[in-house]
């Protein structure tokens, strides 16, 4: 579709632009800005006078559960959800069933996806076959099947010799290694963070050292074996300060967060509710200041939703008992958006966060706006005041624990590959 | 602070789910409505028609004899008709929640819940989802909160000492794992005793347990020190199996209540427990059997206290406490 987008404010971080001006999108790339190219006749033009434009977001860890989970969600379903939530770009961890081991399970996803149409979807393949943490996928496979890493996804691998080697031949392949760092014996079938809330309510924690000494693990053998490594979805200041240290000392080592991280804390568990039941655990406060102030610093380079749809009965059940996980990517932006509110970040180094940086860190050309790119992009008014109701999402999965809240900001189009594949419906 | 679903708009209690977030007024209640029940449970006709063509299930998914028994004794002596429910886990592995088994109960047309659960947090689920005229006793949850054991506790201190106010309290051993210790401080620093000790290994003791509002010690020597009222809990074996202790033997050793080590507490000090006792484990036999041992009035005082509490969840006190 040829496309121009119309005093907009273009936030572009990757090409250090913040300014109003017009966009031109022509077959499925960014064909000028600012200044208009000769003989464009726009098949549409779009006004978006009040509105930021800004790449479409890349979401570092949303799951699907297709295959194998239809009855939580589909990909046809959340990809839907991903474009209303101004997402062009996503990743799929390989725990789906069957575990994506094997180059026909990356293959059906992505066709999945292509034939849905809504946003790009790239795979991680499993570390370890069968995520069993025991022998080596068939990662130069996997590779050539286009997974952008691999990672053993939330099942720890437990042998640190497993570990080392397949840190090793990752790096063979030159696959970044992507950790969700869990010391099983420590975190003990938890299901809260080990403190206050934990005590008082009587629910089994999860330890701060569950998650740094599985860091301090791996940051070990990333040393050894060279690897690109980038940690998941981190939980407590702690690892923030080991992750910090270790790229201070020159280790290619990156990091994310998911956004409920950055706004919830264990207090929020108080009440027994299930919607805030998350793994890793929300932890105190001061883990959160600290997670915002890693974010704020650059030691974590990513936001993602860590987007986990459940059916309703999964949330139904005593505490313990229910299925960890958020329905997230329709909160990603807006949450995201409230660090600005909050004072702890800038608008565009936000929306970096969201874009240019966690693409970089997949090894991608996306999330930039400048001319030749691909034309993903995300307009949102940053000044819609609006409420969540679970009624409204577009998620198969209604599992939030913000459902009530209010928020400031939202998708309003998504265009990808230059075609609008989102348009939110104005009130009036 | 979510509202408090224990209590009706009015502020009288609903549900009995757990110590915490009550007034110091209702446990009070709770006590005087059972000490005017104790006399019925000392006379030859132990009824009284309070719950009469009332329905009141004990709806258990955890193995217990004492409790259950004495629920059903309270509600009998209630004359409420006592309906037992055993779950064991082989409801679930058919598929069916515990919301399912809920509802296929509440179609009977019961009024009441008594809730044993090996989940925290089990019991207040369910108050969360029963019809709005079910009431909801929690018999214990997971870890979390035994709150009848922890009032029939404060019934026998309050029946042996007076008031609570000059107590200094020491519950000692497995609070890490004890839903009773944890509705015992929660009961204890409601009705303002002077002081509220736990003594216990690391291993044995939740983190930041001194939010509770305890003090803690790791001696037990030291922690016994001038105390009047001493509770044991009961250590579990499989305690050694998850490297939380070394050994039984050493464990008495340090933490055990014996004769030789009270004789660091006040001369009068009062020895409880709230059973099944590990015998030369977490407490020296003649010391439970000893004079200053309550731990058959507890088991007694249960069924006063539970009775307490169904009637006053079911709206049905005598006539003097309602005004």
């Amino acid at each position: 579709m040829r496309l121009h987008i119309r005093n907009g404010r273009v936030i572009d971080p990757a090409n250090n632009v913040d300014t109003v001006q017009d966009l031109w999108i022509a077959d499925g790339r960014i064909l000028a800005t600012g200044s208009a190219p000769a003989d464009f006749r726009a098949e549409r033009s779009i006004d978006a006078a009040g509105l930021v434009v800004c790449p479409g977001l890349i979401d570092l860890c949303a799951h699907l559960r297709e295959p194998g989970q239809e009855h939580k969600a589909t990909i046809a379903s959340e990809t839907a959800a991903a474009a209303a939530a101004g997402v062009t770009t996503l990743v799929c961890p390989p725990d789906t069933d069957p575990v994506i081991d094997t180059p026909a399970v990356a293959n059906l996803i992505q066709q999945r996806a292509q034939t849905a149409g809504k946003t790009r979807v790239l795979t991680l393949g499993a570390l370890t076959q069968g995520l069993k943490g025991s022998q080596l996928s068939e990662m130069g496979a996997l590779k050539a099947a286009g997974c952008v890493g691999i990672s053993n996804a939330r099942r720890p691998v437990a042998n640190t010799m497993v570990m080392r080697r397949a840190m090793e031949y990752a790096a063979t392949h030159d696959l970044t290694v992507f950790l969700h760092a869990d010391d099983p014996w420590l975190s003990n079938h938890g299901c809260v963070h080990e403190g206050q809330v934990a005590s008082r309510l009587g629910l089994a924690g999860i330890p701060e050292a569950a998650e740094t000494v599985a860091v301090a693990r791996d940051l070990a053998l990333v040393q050894q074996t060279g690897v690109r490594a980038h940690f998941c979805r981190l939980s407590t200041a702690q690892s923030i300060r080991m992750v910090a240290r270790a790229q201070y000392d020159g280790l290619p080592v990156s990091a994310d967060v998911s956004a409920h991280q950055l706004h919830l804390t264990e207090i929020d568990v108080s009440d027994f509710n299930s919607q805030c039941h998350v793994l890793p655990p929300l932890r105190t406060q001061r883990d959160r200041d600290g997670l915002r102030a890693g974010l704020a610093k650059g030691t974590l380079q990513a936001i993602c939703s860590d987007h986990q749809p459940h059916e309703a009965d999964a949330k139904l059940a005593p505490f313990a008992a229910t299925a960890p996980g958020i329905s997230a990517l329709e909160t990603l932006l807006p949450l995201s958006l409230r660090l600005a509110a909050e004072g702890v970040m800038s608008l565009p180094e936000i929306i970096a966060r969201l874009t240019h940086q966690p693409a970089r860190l997949l090894g991608l050309e996306g999330g930039a706006l400048g001319v030749g790119a691909a034309a993903d992009v995300c307009l949102f008014n940053p000044d819609e005041n609006w409420e969540l109701t679970t009624e409204h999402m577009l998620s198969r999965g209604r599992n939030t624990p913000f459902a009530g809240w209010q928020f400031k900001g939202r998708a309003a189009m998504t265009i990808y590959n230059g075609e609008i594949v989102f348009e939110r419906e104005t009130k009036d | 602070m979510p509202r408090n679903i224990q209590l009706d708009e009015q502020g009288r209690l609903r549900h009995f789910l757990s110590i915490e977030g009550l007034k110091r007024s209702v446990l009070v209640d709770i006590l005087d409505l059972a000490e005017s029940f104790a006399g019925v449970t000392e006379q030859t006709i132990k009824k009284v028609p309070l719950l009469r063509g009332k329905t009141i299930v004990n709806l258990f998914f955890e193995a217990s004899t004492r409790t259950r028994v004495t629920f059903e004794l309270a509600a009998k002596r209630l004359s409420a008709d006592v309906l037992n429910v055993n779950i064991n886990a082989s409801s679930t592995v058919k598929g069916e929640t515990l919301l399912d088994t809920l509802q296929n109960l509440e179609a009977m047309h019961c009024d009441m819940f008594v809730v044993r659960h090996a989940d925290s947090g089990a019991a207040q689920f369910i108050a969360e989802h029963v019809l709005p005229h079910v009431h909801v006793i929690n018999a214990g949850d997971g870890r979390h909160a035994h709150p009848t054991q922890a009032m029939l506790d404060m019934f026998t201190i309050r029946r042996v000492k007076g008031e609570f106010a000059p107590l200094t309290v020491a519950i000692v051993g497995d609070v890490l794992h004890s839903r009773v210790a944890r509705s015992q401080i929660n009961a204890l620093t409601t009705l303002g005793v002077n002081e509220v000790r736990v003594i216990a290994p690391k291993t044995l003791l939740p983190k930041e347990v001194e939010t509770l509002g305890v003090h803690v010690y790791h001696d037990l020597r030291q922690g016994l020190r001038d105390v009047d009222v001493v509770i044991a809990l009961r250590l579990q074996h499989e305690r050694m199996q998850g490297a939380m202790l070394p050994s039984e033997h050493e464990y008495f050793q340090l933490y055990g209540i014996t004769q030789e080590k009270l004789a660091l507490a006040k001369p009068d000090v009062t020895i409880m427990h709230p059973g099944p006792i590990n015998r030369g484990v977490e407490i020296a036999s003649e010391v439970a059997d000893g004079p200053r041992s309550v731990i058959l009035q507890q088991v007694t005082h249960g069924i006063a206290v539970r009775m307490a509490v169904m009637a006053m969840a079911m709206g049905s006190t005598p006539l003097e406490k309602n005004a």
